[in-house]
């Protein structure tokens, strides 16, 4: 290849790669910075250029920003009590996936027998069930013995239809887990339990900090169920945004709605600046297994 | 491990599957094929110095024993699968014989609620998977070749349509594509149609949900694939560059038989998730121009009437539908553990 040639082909993938970065991540600008503006400028009919420059914000405010969408949302609208009912659902469901789910991985990543390679079968097909076809098995037990509505039966249910997906990780990462360490340490008198409390525990972490960002990630991002199973005043912030989108078009509060949009999605971004490589270590993880 | 200390390990997250898993497919097949009591019926004849007159009331006594007895519903059987707003056995036959051709038998079948959720969710699997498997493997060759220093901001951008919640992503290009917003205004300056909305017709509805499932799933490609490319073995791009080997032609030869597990994960990890296909409809509010598996599952259960057995139906068929989905995938597993021993 000449050089002439390879440098129009560098700015070829250059362009690419910058069209791919802007299609990804400029809707969330666009709207992080309308949603400090008012309806008019942010859906401007008139002259899209409005967003920008805030124009009706300014003669409505005195100022190019407002702060109006996020006092109707989190004030008037109490979106607060879905942040906080969000952020205890994801809270219970990370600790009681882990807890439970490293026990069960651990122990199918040092079985051999045929039940360990059926027990991952199924719970292969139980991951590939969308979790909204078991809803309906869920309302009328829950509806008799009167615990629908509820934060602590969501996070049963949550964490249950996440183990699936739990197993399959932490078994992947036991298994980069040299056997012979425990063993050794069954050797010297240990029982397995304790093999597992003493050897198994102090070097797991990596894994396990992996697996609870997903974890997280599905108890936060999950709209189906939570919409189903709990009642209005329990919503987490999904539902509750998917219940404004409903109510504030006709009330003319569209700005509240894309108020409350930026403000659940600013945890997830921390969470990226904050764990990217492990997040990319945990969607290779499985294929490079697997 | 001695099976009775395997017990102890597995026995919490085991119950955890069986009660909130097993157990509720068990309720939602037997759900399929009851349906609701009816109220019991009594007709009493009231007399009154102006005549007799016959009145029918519900006999509430008789009700209620009748649901207590039978707290599942009345036996259907499959009736249910075959009504008019699932399989719509009936209706097909109909059609199929009054309908001229096959394209005009497929069209009338789109009316039918349930074929109407299973065209799209099977347009949007198809379309979106192989799309986002291209434009992923592009990405990660991209990124690839360019400035270390840019790998990793570019990978933290590329992230995020990913990482965000669906329903939040959707609500977000949503409100873009609304024709006040500025790609719908975009649209619109680019074909000199000022009264253009996207969301009036079906074609463009189901184009804009196609965009948004492939710009939510291109990072999961691209980063696998990225990920991939680091492990290609050096030497036979080296030798293949001596042999005079272009650009594209080491990546059709070496990358891409390289990457193929990795392809075939994607590609089966994709349908999984294409095929629940939910939170954009509900984002787009589409449900007017496309509904899915998942959608139909939803709007049974929500609202005042909560119709359990048409959703408990609805499921099943969706369940059907993913075993069959995933069928060459278990089977070559089971061969691998056959294999194995």
């Amino acid at each position: 290849m000449t050089k002439k040639n390879s440098n129009r082909f560098s700015i070829l993938i250059y362009s690419f790669i910058i069209i791919w970065v802007f299609l990804a991540s400029f809707p969330f600008f666009w709207t992080f910075w309308g949603s400090f503006k008012v309806e008019l400028d942010f859906f401007s009919i008139s002259n899209w250029y409005n967003a920008v420059t805030g124009k009706n914000t300014f003669d409505t405010y005195n100022s190019q920003f407002t702060g109006a969408g996020y006092e109707g949302a989190w004030i008037q609208e109490e979106f607060w009590r879905s942040f906080v009912n969000s952020a205890i659902v994801c809270f219970f469901v990370v600790l009681t996936s882990l807890t439970i789910g490293t026990l069960g991985a651990y122990a199918l990543s040092r079985s051999n027998y045929k039940y360990t390679f059926w027990l991952l079968i199924t719970a292969l097909i139980f991951r590939a069930m969308p979790p909204i076809t078991l809803v309906a098995g869920y309302l009328p037990p829950f509806f008799e013995w009167n615990i629908w509505g509820i934060l602590p039966t969501t996070i049963i249910v949550l964490v249950s239809i996440n183990q699936p997906f739990t197993l399959w990780m932490l078994h992947s990462f036991f298994q980069n887990i040299p056997k012979e360490l425990d063993e050794s340490a069954k050797v010297d008198g240990c029982s397995q339990f304790q093999a597992f409390r003493y050897v198994i525990i102090p070097v797991m972490w990596p894994g396990v900090i992996t697996t609870g960002l997903f974890s997280f990630l599905l108890a936060y991002n999950d709209f189906a169920v939570t919409a189903m199973l709990l009642s209005d005043e329990n919503r987490t912030m999904i539902p509750k945004i998917a219940a404004f989108l409903g109510t504030t078009y006709t009330e003319g509060n569209v700005m509240f709605a894309v108020a409350a949009v930026v403000s659940a999605t600013v945890p997830l971004f921390i969470l990226v600046i904050f764990f990217q490589k492990k997040i990319v270590s945990g969607l290779t993880q499985g294929a490079v297994k697997g | 491990m001695k099976h009775k200390t395997f017990f102890w390990f597995i026995l919490p997250t085991f119950l955890a599957m069986l009660i909130f898993i097993f157990l509720p497919i068990i309720s939602v097949i037997l759900q399929s094929i009851h349906t609701p009591h009816e109220n019991v019926l009594v007709t009493v004849e009231n007399c009154d110095p102006f005549g007799c007159k016959k009145v029918t009331s519900i006999d509430h006594e008789a009700t209620k024993n009748l649901k207590q007895s039978e707290p599942l519903g009345k036996f259907v059987g499959l009736d249910i699968y075959f009504d008019r707003g699932h399989l719509a056995i009936e209706n097909f036959k109909l059609l199929w014989k009054n309908s001229k051709n096959i394209s005009s038998f497929v069209k009338s079948l789109g009316n039918l609620p349930f074929y109407k959720a299973v065209f799209f969710t099977l347009t949007f699997t198809f379309t979106v998977t192989p799309i986002m498997l291209l434009l992923g493997l592009l990405i990660a060759l991209g990124v690839n070749s360019i400035s270390k220093k840019l790998k990793g901001i570019v990978i933290f951008f590329s992230l995020l349509p990913m990482i965000v919640t669906p329903l939040i992503g959707s609500i977000i290009l949503f409100w873009m594509i609304d024709s006040r917003g500025i790609i719908g205004n975009l649209i619109q300056w680019l074909l000199d149609d000022p009264n253009l909305s996207l969301k009036a017709s079906t074609s463009l509805t189901w184009i804009m949900l196609i965009v948004y499932g492939v710009w939510h799933a291109i990072p999961f490609s691209f980063i696998v694939f990225y990920a991939g490319l680091q492990t290609v073995p050096k030497d036979q791009l080296e030798s293949a560059k001596i042999d005079g080997a272009n650009k594209f032609e080491e990546v059709i030869y070496i990358i891409i038989p390289h990457l193929m597990p990795l392809i075939t994960f994607v590609t089966l990890m994709q349908l999984m998730d294409n095929f629940r296909v939910f939170e954009p409809i509900v984002g787009f509010s589409a449900e007017a121009h496309a509904t899915s598996l998942s959608w139909i599952i939803f709007n049974d259960l929500g609202g005042e009437t909560r119709q359990l057995s048409a959703a408990a139906t609805s499921s099943i068929l969706t369940i059907i539908g993913v075993i069959i989905l995933l069928s060459p995938v278990l089977v070559r597993t089971w061969r691998d553990f056959k294999f194995k021993k």
